[in-house]
């Protein structure tokens, strides 16, 4: 039956697409967008067929590719947290693809005045549907080495992505190749200390492994351990290994961002969630291994210092930057909390700061595509130009201060709880620092927002010369996507007990309390 | 001492991928000129590759490939023994992959280099800093 065939299809589409969009429509932006469009899309429909399918029947879903039997082959495993994040990753995915149909054109060839080259649009999305492979493919796989070619996939398809920016782009991105590279080298160097131990590479066989009692001590393992786990931090720029990731995304162009900058990191958090919990087990991470406490510690000196940088920050996309260092912080924090409220929030985060973050760098990329200026003086007078981003900008901005209706404000929650719960003040007062610092920048931008007449509006309006008060508002196709995000942002937050009672909670592995 | 060297000769495949692996994270780091930090990069890939082969290397043993598999010739070995005289293939099999991995990480690097270089004229880092500056 074809629903059995669900999980393949979730990879197989965007990876077929991204060579058909080279070979057919390597001449036409327009056919290469619409391929890249139908196959996200059905990536998309096929992501929530399988949350759906795993809704219903409550069993994790094994897919053999190829028919191959694990622990030889290797096998797709679908379970809640998985599918969670392939709904997530797919959807913003998509709404990207919506959002990047007036972008790209403006973004791609423009540096090439005069000379107009199609290939270079259709370029951009045959390495758009290439990401998302690799990023679907990481979330749906269960065999570790596997994780790792497709972590590459998605990891150099990113580098190109971000090098067609402004300015400095090529060499922030440089920068992130050199650092990706050590992380994911490192990430194979710890799956072979495993692979010495165990003779395995599927997940869950090395799982059944690891546990035994000769292996548990093993200083190998643990070397393994933690090369896997810095590897991963420094794919998901967690504090101080953040160094790469302000520079690359900062440059890279708007559409890029809106891509890149929710998803990489997510699915990094989704990636250690997996490794720590599914490779290698609560008892051994937070009973045996001796480290627990130093890294919470580190994820509240990474939220204080994203957040402070932030603050500092005049460009908007820097600021943005900033914040997602903080708010890696916050997920790798309550991963490692140890308790059950902690990795629920942690988890619930992903899903929550994934739509925040695509819903601001949204909002931002439509400033920036009617004035073509990144700076906060962009933003004034935004509520009378453009009311429609503006409120999305808002509503985004609610999100990551965290008032109620909102997603941003449940995570926090269940985050401080845990962190509470746990004995870990600092973590807790470093989440209600945070909190704080995120309303002043937002409301210092509102703000301006609001007043466009005070002070020189003549030179802060530009070179648009539209004047203050006439409506200009982005293309349907980016209000769209935004508006659609800005309202799931609050829809996640008001179902929050459906998702996490739902989805979230069923995550939790067993033994953390 | 005399275990030591011993200890050493012993394992000395993972010696030589250990030196490797920090020879080329420290050109990856320290080194000014990007196409030195790329060779680095690919000297600290080839490290891993090699201790990957390494790994899968039995003594005696031979290439994975099964005589007379499909022959009308019996074999007359228990799959144990069988087992005992070939190295083991996945690492290697794994490797093909981060092969590919390391040429096209080697490639994307190098087109990204040629493009620092028309943009700001030089690959030297620090230099480049400047120009950024300015």
């Amino acid at each position: 039956m074809i629903t059995d065939q669900l999980p393949i299809l979730i990879l197989a589409v965007p990876l077929l697409t991204s060579f058909a969009i080279t070979i057919f429509a390597r001449k036409s932006p327009i056919l290469a967008f619409s391929l890249l469009l139908a196959a996200i899309g059905t990536s998309f429909a096929c992501s929530v067929g399988v949350l759906r399918q795993l809704l219903e029947t409550g069993a994790t879903i094994h897919y053999h590719v190829g028919n191959w039997q694990p622990p030889y082959g290797i096998e797709l495993v679908i379970d809640h947290l998985n599918a969670m994040v392939l709904v997530i990753v797919s959807g913003a995915a998509l709404l990207t693809a919506v959002y990047s149909r007036h972008t790209v054109p403006a973004e791609v060839p423009d540096r090439f005045p005069g000379e107009k080259i199609p290939e270079r649009a259709t370029n951009y999305y045959t390495l758009y549907a290439l990401l998302i492979t690799g990023l679907l493919g990481i979330v749906a796989t269960g065999d570790a080495f596997n994780l790792y070619v497709l972590l590459e996939i998605s990891a150099l398809s990113s580098y190109a992505l971000l090098s067609l920016g402004r300015g400095r782009a090529y060499f922030a991105t440089f920068k992130y190749l050199i650092m990706g590279t050590i992380g994911a080298c490192f990430y194979l160097l710890g799956v072979g200390y495993l692979y010495i131990k165990t003779g395995s590479l599927n997940m869950a066989d090395l799982k059944g492994l690891l546990a035994s009692s000769i292996l548990l001590d093993s200083q190998t393992v643990k070397i393994a351990f933690i090369l896997i786990i810095v590897g991963i931090w420094i794919k998901m720029a967690f504090f101080p290994l953040h160094g790469w990731l302000p520079n690359a995304y900062t440059f890279a162009s708007d559409t890029t961002s809106c891509l890149v900058a929710p998803l990489m990191t997510k699915v990094s958090v989704y990636m250690m969630i997996r490794l720590m919990f599914s490779v290698f087990s609560v008892h051994y991470i937070f009973e045996v291994l001796g480290f627990q406490d130093m890294v919470v510690w580190l994820a509240a000196a990474a939220i204080l210092f994203g957040s402070v940088s932030a603050l500092g920050q005049t460009n908007m996309k820097r600021m943005l930057t900033y914040i997602i260092v903080a708010e890696v912080g916050y997920m790798v924090g309550g991963t490692w909390l140890g308790n059950s409220n902690g990795l629920t929030g942690a988890t619930y985060h992903i899903l929550s700061d994934a739509m925040m973050t695509l819903c601001l760098f949204m909002a931002v990329g439509a400033v920036i595509y009617k004035t073509g200026d990144s700076s906060r003086e962009s933003m004034r007078g935004i509520f009378r130009k453009m009311p429609v981003t503006a409120v999305v900008f808002l509503i985004g901005a609610f999100a990551m201060i965290g008032i109620p209706p909102t997603c941003g404000f449940f995570s926090k929650w269940y985050l401080v709880s845990g962190a509470l719960e746990a004995g870990h003040w600092g973590f807790a007062a470093a989440l209600l620092i945070s909190s704080l610092i995120n309303a002043i920048i937002f409301f210092r931008i509102i703000e301006i927002g609001y007043f466009p007449d005070f002070d020189a509006p003549a030179a802060a309006s530009g070179d648009h010369g539209h004047g203050a008060a006439v409506m200009a508002e982005v293309p349907l196709t980016m209000l769209l996507p935004m508006v659609l995000t800005a309202l799931s942002l609050i829809a996640i937050g008001v179902y929050s007990n459906e998702i996490i009672t739902g989805l979230v909670s069923r995550t939790i592995p067993a033994g953390l309390l | 001492m005399a275990e030591i060297i011993t200890d050493i000769i012993s394992k000395y495949n993972y010696w030589a991928f250990l030196i490797l692996l920090l020879m080329g994270l420290h050109a990856m780091i320290s080194k000014n000129n990007l196409v030195k930090k790329v060779l680095g990069m690919s000297i600290f890939q080839s490290a891993i590759i090699l201790f990957y082969v390494s790994i899968g290397e039995k003594k005696g043993a031979t290439i994975p490939i099964l005589a007379h598999g499909h022959g009308t010739e019996q074999v007359h070995q228990t799959a144990a023994q069988m087992v005992a005289g070939f190295v083991n293939p996945l690492p290697h099999v794994l490797m093909l992959t981060a092969i590919v991995v390391g040429v096209s990480t080697l490639g994307v690097a190098l087109a990204l280099i040629q493009k620092i270089y028309r943009v700001h004229g030089t690959i030297e880092e620090d230099e480049i800093l400047e120009n950024i500056k300015e």
